[in-house]
């Protein structure tokens, strides 16, 4: 079996009253794409989000390797090897493609905050940028304004920043959203090679994706795991089939 | 970098500093005072548009790191004699980071308008510490009655009692002021201040540690408004409460938003307009501050973008794509083009962005 890169262990998030998750657990492995779904409301970006720090955990752990990464700031996580991608673009819409991913090199160059010298020339960023472009297939749209980039193109962007973060393990959410039919076929392969050398966390609606992609799956309904797995095995869980997937089944 | 001196924006910028230059050779001393007084505004509008413009954070207490340098120099100035520069003023501006650290790293915990209330709030504290307590002579003031000395081996360097001299080494600072600010801009730390205020959440999951990048260019802001200070307190040989208190810090808000607050030299043209606008009106008109107040609105409304737009339409559009005022803060775009051979889409010649280019904002607004 291939070594664990990131485990949830008990996490909980209460908004209010709400349990938005409750005792979820998990393992992300090595060389694995391990999908989450669930239906809308079940908890998987605020799943997502205690994976990243972007909101605290009310009670569990977080482990990155075997280290305990539940307190740590999400720039911290990120740091420390955590890469994430949003379920709304966020990308900087008037910058050019190697500007956004120049700037996600850069944080993780060794000299993020350096006042003197000019941001062209950190040779290093520079380097790492090239690379993370040309893995997502963006080369050719170097020097485009994100702005005038299909839909399609600004995801495999922002795929491209999580790169250039140096991501142990990468945490997808729902990146094929509102995409067309090729656009998404490009998306899985792109998604299926991100796995290489590095854990990944899919959270994704649409079916057809994940059962191509993941290699482990766990199914979320109202806060809560309900079934983990692999994908046939999902599959074929009862409780799923009544509670989630039927239709989708069917629809497929 | 392949500026060159034919582009006009720089032809420009070098006549205009040329004429500032020379202005002391041929204007009138009353002139020459005004302009210096006008620069040091530049230069405290300078300052806070490094957080307004590219942190995203509108500070309402500049002025009273401003008045606090202005108070610094008071307390070391003898009364026999000047302070020596080379002494007070480092000590004046290591005081005002001081100031500045303890302010910002509790006011930068808040977001939006509490960001402007708290700054509202520290800088009114350290108004009615100087007008309330005895330590700077009250509401009365402090006067400074020799300026600071540059002197190397008991030889002056430059005689501030000179108004051409002490002009002179405003305009310098002023330059080098610039300068740096561009630098900042262009560096991997003005990058990460504006991906912060373009998107915290983002600049946070990419790595970037928002809370301190932020707090470090509060600081430095911080001084630079203390070195404004510290020249005009020099330059007026007194020192007053009002210099710290939130009026002046809301004009030079305002000269930021008039100047443009997207680009480096706009807020400077922002002082220089609201300063030379009051000293027109003044000498004309009875109720001069109701006649300002409608010619800011309307300038407002005729250039959202602030006057440095104007620079837009006077220089004609060379190669490439072209800011205003900062020729020089130019977008990586164009270098990308150079470098990797690719500029696909015909508007991004048009379009620039502001993570490097200041003045995209006024440009979307047109």
């Amino acid at each position: 079996m291939s070594e664990i890169m990131l485990s949830a262990k008990g996490l909980q998030r209460r908004f209010g009253g709400l349990k938005a998750v409750s005792d979820v657990s998990l393992d992300i492995f090595q060389n694995e794409i391990h999908a989450v779904i669930g239906p809308n409301g079940a908890g998987k970006s605020t799943l997502i989000n205690l994976l990243s720090g972007d909101i605290p955990v009310s009670g569990g752990k977080v482990l990155l390797g075997a280290r305990d990464i539940t307190d740590l700031a999400p720039n911290t996580r990120a740091m420390a090897g955590v890469g994430r991608s949003y379920q709304k673009t966020t990308i900087f819409m008037d910058s050019t493609v190697f500007e956004n991913v120049r700037l996600a090199a850069q944080a993780h160059s060794g000299h993020a905050l350096r006042m003197l010298g000019h941001v062209r020339n950190d040779t290093a960023a520079n380097a790492s940028t090239q690379a993370a472009i040309s893995e997502t297939g963006l080369t050719e749209r170097s020097g485009t304004i994100a702005r005038f980039m299909s839909h399609g193109e600004q995801r495999q962007l922002e795929i491209a920043m999580v790169l250039a973060t140096n991501p142990r393990v990468i945490l997808l959410d729902e990146p094929l959203a509102g995409m067309g039919q090729a656009e998404a076929l490009r998306m899985i392969a792109l998604i299926r090679a991100l796995k290489q050398g590095r854990g990944v966390l899919l959270v994704e609606h649409d079916m057809d994706a994940v059962f191509a992609l993941a290699d482990r799956l766990t199914v979320m309904a109202d806060g809560q795991v309900i079934a983990s797995g692999s994908p046939d095995h999902v599959r074929n869980h009862p409780a799923v089939r009544t509670a989630y997937l039927g239709e989708h089944e069917v629809a497929a | 970098m392949n500026r060159s001196l034919t582009q006009p924006t720089n032809l420009a910028l070098g006549l205009v500093l040329i004429l500032l230059i020379a202005l002391p050779f041929f204007a009138p001393n009353y002139y020459v005072q005004f302009a210096s007084k006008a620069m040091l505004m530049g230069m405290l509008a300078l300052s806070l548009n490094l957080v307004v413009g590219f942190g995203g954070l509108v500070s309402l207490c500049h002025a009273a790191f401003f008045g606090l340098a202005g108070y610094m120099l008071g307390f070391q100035s003898p009364e026999s004699a000047g302070a020596s520069l080379w002494l007070s003023l480092p000590v004046a501006l290591l005081v005002v980071a001081a100031v500045a650290a303890v302010i910002g790293t509790l006011s930068l915990r808040t977001r939006g308008i509490y960001f402007i209330m708290v700054t509202l709030a520290f800088g009114e504290m350290l108004f009615y510490f100087f007008h309330d307590t005895k330590i700077g002579g009250g509401s009365d003031g402090l006067y400074i009655y020799f300026k600071p000395e540059i002197a190397l081996f008991g030889q002056t360097l430059i005689d501030l009692d000179n108004s051409r001299s002490f002009y002179l080494l405003v305009l310098a600072s002023l330059v080098m002021t610039a300068g740096l600010i561009r630098g900042l801009v262009n560096s991997p730390f003005g990058h990460a201040l504006q991906a912060a205020r373009d998107n915290e959440r983002r600049a946070l999951s990419l790595g970037f540690p928002v809370f301190r990048l932020r707090l470090m260019a509060f600081i430095l802001s911080a001084m630079i408004a203390g070195l404004a200070g510290y020249f005009s307190a020099a330059q007026f040989g007194f020192v007053a409460p009002q210099m710290l208190g939130w009026h002046l810090s809301a004009t030079v808000l305002v000269m930021v938003v008039l100047g443009g607050m997207s680009s480096i030299l706009g807020p400077i043209v922002g002082a220089f307009a609201l300063i030379g606008l009051e000293e027109v009106l003044k000498s004309a008109f009875e109720h001069w501050k109701l006649i300002k107040g409608l010619i800011i609105i309307a300038l407002v409304f005729a250039l959202p973008g602030g006057l440095q737009q104007l620079t837009r339409l006077v220089l004609p559009k060379s190669e490439g794509p072209h800011t205003g005022k900062d020729s020089d803060n130019q977008p990586v775009e164009a270098d990308h083009a150079a470098n990797l051979g690719s500029l696909s889409d015909p508007m991004t010649g048009l379009i620039q962005p502001p993570m490097t280019s200041a003045n995209a904002k006024g440009l979307q607004h047109v």
